[in-house]
């Protein structure tokens, strides 16, 4: 992974300094909490219902175990003893004391970390496929491009009072497992007209209040030209995009307003003013940072089956949370966060320290996060996989549901966030207790559920096949649900099915919306295309055909 | 009471009059509007001082690019501690425009946003009283930096260290 060299680490130190000073000025009272409030959200520190939320970047969800420990650490020492991991790779603390931020940034700048623009109106963390580098369906690892956006957007002079935050997914495989067709801007490495590598750049993507695909601005970039097109698209959004409303601030607002045909005729005219000034990313740079991310020393090994003669529970798990790897004989590892009766995305400490130690033993010393909310070890022996199973299954972290009907994605909601106007994770709880039975979770197959509990959609509900949001309803906690959702490359928007409903009828209605999948499906037919191909309707009538006991 | 500001990372006393402060000071250098610029050009270059034009968040710098030869100084209003439009303003007039005179931000000017304001090409800073005297020290906040920009010079490659930082 991209290791911090001497201009990293002055950064980051330096960042540390700048955030003690500013903290130091606010709490002597010389920054009044507004000022304050411009300064702290330029580094991940939102005021919730308890405490700060600090955000910590975890750049395009790569991990090394030793940052990983530190992040244990921070929840041990700072916060209450867990973390939450987050749709866009990072991670989450919900307790920490403000004055002690500037701790916590040093001890994160020690392990080449930070929370630099992990909120605020910039560019945030850039987020990329968690099978990057691993998968057999990739044309090129988009990592070393990840490394190259990140630092070109760090501390952008001309591009850090933005309209609106700006989220940037990069993915180098035909399957997107980034959602980058609900970002800001996403970009896509392709082949070229005369088979050369570089970039589709699509924008207008998002979510919130007004959900929208992102649109192609250029089927076709020279490799060489991505930051100086990411400067002019970022020009373009900066001078033009609405500052008088901060729902209509999003730079998809801007496409969609212009059209993406005069969006791309004026980010165009601005690129050809500065192509070629010194944004070019010349061929040296980019092997240097390719060489950050070679693949570790693998062992020359034969596919074998691990799972074939073993106990059922370890079957289970194998198939659905383990991923094909590109190399033979290892096996991509999900460690699920999703156990039943835990808040979706959540790790203690003790299990930070369990997962690093795992990865140290099992999977070259790093950790994925995804943006599911799950973690990954990419790259694990396939005859070590029983082995580090029941290790896993001990500590709470082998709930075999990848992919699954309860691999919920889910916002903090209503118990952590201010925004928030309903809860999230006792939904899916209600949700977990309702479906406990694995026979027919597998038999459902593909299926996800992604929950918000505002209208923020940072559980991303638009883009669920099942996706569920919090509403307030006269001070009641009520739910919007939707189906047909997707976030990959045939990514759309799901369909509301009718009015929202209380919290303790979310389950039952979601039972009715898979009994009319379960008896309409065809066969090996995914719940996404049973929705596409029947429409709403038949679910909808299901699902208030009769009203359900409270 | 005269204004004092930032220029060149020194405090100095302004010599520059916005039209509503200059009533009685017919040689002071002068500071106008856009529009009051588009509306009667020749009666500000009558007055034969040194001109400056201030442009609003709004305002494309294309609208003075043909008449940059009359100013001296340009300055961008910053709206609020959310206005970013200034940064890519100065850019443009230094990049783009080759604008050499002085560039004032003016507005919402605080000392944590100058070392990103310097970097886009300002050199001069109307800070409040309270902010002005500690505000050298933010032009050295970071002594490296990722991208090139007004500062680096265009033909600057990524990822260097600002050999001056902020001035």
């Amino acid at each position: 992974m991209y290791r911090y060299d001497l201009t990293d680490k002055t950064l980051v130190l330096q960042r540390v300094a700048q955030f003690r000073d500013q903290t130091q000025r606010f709490l002597n009272g010389a920054l009044s909490e507004d000022e304050f409030k411009h300064l702290r959200l330029r580094n991940g520190l939102y005021i919730q219902r308890h405490a700060p939320m600090l955000r910590i970047a975890i750049p395009y969800g790569l991990l090394a175990t030793r940052q990983l420990r530190t992040l244990a650490k921070i929840a041990r020492h700072y916060d209450r003893g867990y973390g939450h991991f987050t749709t866009r790779q990072n991670i989450q603390f919900n307790w920490p004391e403000l004055a002690e931020v500037p701790d916590i940034l040093q001890e994160l700048a020690e392990v080449e970390m930070h929370a630099i623009q992990t909120s605020g109106n910039c560019i945030r963390n850039i987020t990329s496929d968690h099978l990057a580098g691993i998968t057999p369906d990739e044309l090129e690892d988009p990592r070393p491009w990840c490394e190259i956006i990140r630092q070109w957007s760090t501390f952008h002079p001309e591009f850090s009072y933005l309209p609106r935050k700006f989220k940037i997914a990069v993915t180098g495989a035909p399957q997107d497992r980034a959602a980058s067709l609900v970002h800001d801007v996403g970009v896509h490495i392709v082949r070229g007209p005369n088979g050369e590598l570089g970039f589709e750049i699509l924008a207008g993507g998002g979510l919130g209040r007004t959900p929208i695909i992102g649109e192609v601005v250029r089927e076709f970039l020279p490799r060489e030209h991505l930051l100086s097109y990411l400067t002019a698209v970022l020009r373009v959004y900066n001078l033009e995009g609405r500052r008088d409303n901060l729902t209509k601030a999003r730079i998809k607002i801007l496409v969609r307003s212009l059209g993406i045909k005069e969006f791309k005729r004026r980010v165009e005219d601005e690129w050809q003013l500065i192509r070629e000034e010194g944004l070019r990313v010349d061929e040296a740079q980019i092997a240097r940072m390719q060489s950050h991310f070679q693949p570790p020393l693998y062992r020359a090994l034969p596919n074998i089956a691990p799972d074939s003669g073993r106990e059922a529970a370890f079957r289970a798990w194998y198939r659905y949370n383990t991923k094909a790897h590109k190399v033979a004989g290892y096996r991509a590892v999900f460690i699920s966060l999703k156990k039943p009766g835990v808040p979706p995305g959540d790790a203690t400490d003790a299990q930070m320290d369990l997962i690093a130690d795992l990865a140290d033993r099992y999977s070259f010393g790093e950790v994925r996060v995804t943006h599911t909310q799950n973690l990954l070890l990419a790259d694990v022996e396939q005859g070590q996989a029983f082995e580090l199973w029941q290790q896993l299954e001990r500590a709470g972290l082998a709930t075999p549901n990848i992919g699954t009907l309860t691999d919920i994605i889910c916002c903090p909601g209503l118990d952590f966030c201010s925004l928030a106007n309903a809860g999230s994770i006792d939904v899916a709880k209600l949700i977990n207790e309702r479906f406990d039975d694995y026979d027919y979770i597998y038999d459902l197959g593909e299926i996800d559920i992604k929950m918000s509990g505002c209208m923020n959609a940072c559980g991303h509900h638009h883009v669920g096949n099942i996706g569920i949001l919090g509403v307030d309803k006269g001070g009641e906690e009520w739910y919007q649900i939707t189906i047909g959702g997707a976030a990959g490359a045939d990514a759309s928007l799901g369909t509301v099915i009718g009015p929202s409903v209380p919290k303790a009828q979310v389950a039952e209605t979601i039972e009715r919306l898979l009994e009319v999948y379960v008896q309409q499906r065809g066969s090996e037919e995914r719940f996404l295309d049973t929705v596409r191909r029947l429409g709403v309707k038949p679910f909808k009538e299901r699902a208030y055909a009769a009203p359900i006991a409270a | 009471m005269p204004r004092r500001l930032l220029r060149n990372a020194k405090i100095v006393v302004d010599e520059w009059r916005y039209v509503a402060e200059a009533a009685a000071e017919t040689a002071a250098p002068l500071i106008v509007t856009l529009t009051q610029w588009q509306l009667e050009p020749d009666t500000w270059l009558a007055r034969g001082t040194p001109l400056g034009v201030v442009l609003s968040p709004a305002h494309r710098v294309e609208l003075i690019a043909a008449d940059l030869k009359h100013f001296s100084l340009i300055a961008a209003e910053f709206s609020g501690p959310a206005e970013g439009r200034g940064y890519t303003q100065a850019r443009q007039l230094r990049e783009q425009w080759a604008f050499t005179g002085e560039l004032r931000a003016t507005g919402y000017v605080r000392r944590d946003q100058l070392f990103f304001m310097a970097r886009c090409g300002f050199n001069s800073f109307e800070l409040p009283d309270t902010d002005i005297d500690d505000a050298c020290t933010a032009f050295a906040t970071f002594t490296a930096a990722y991208q090139p920009s007004n500062d680096l010079g265009l033909a600057h490659r990524l990822r260097n260290t600002l050999a001056a930082p902020g001035v």
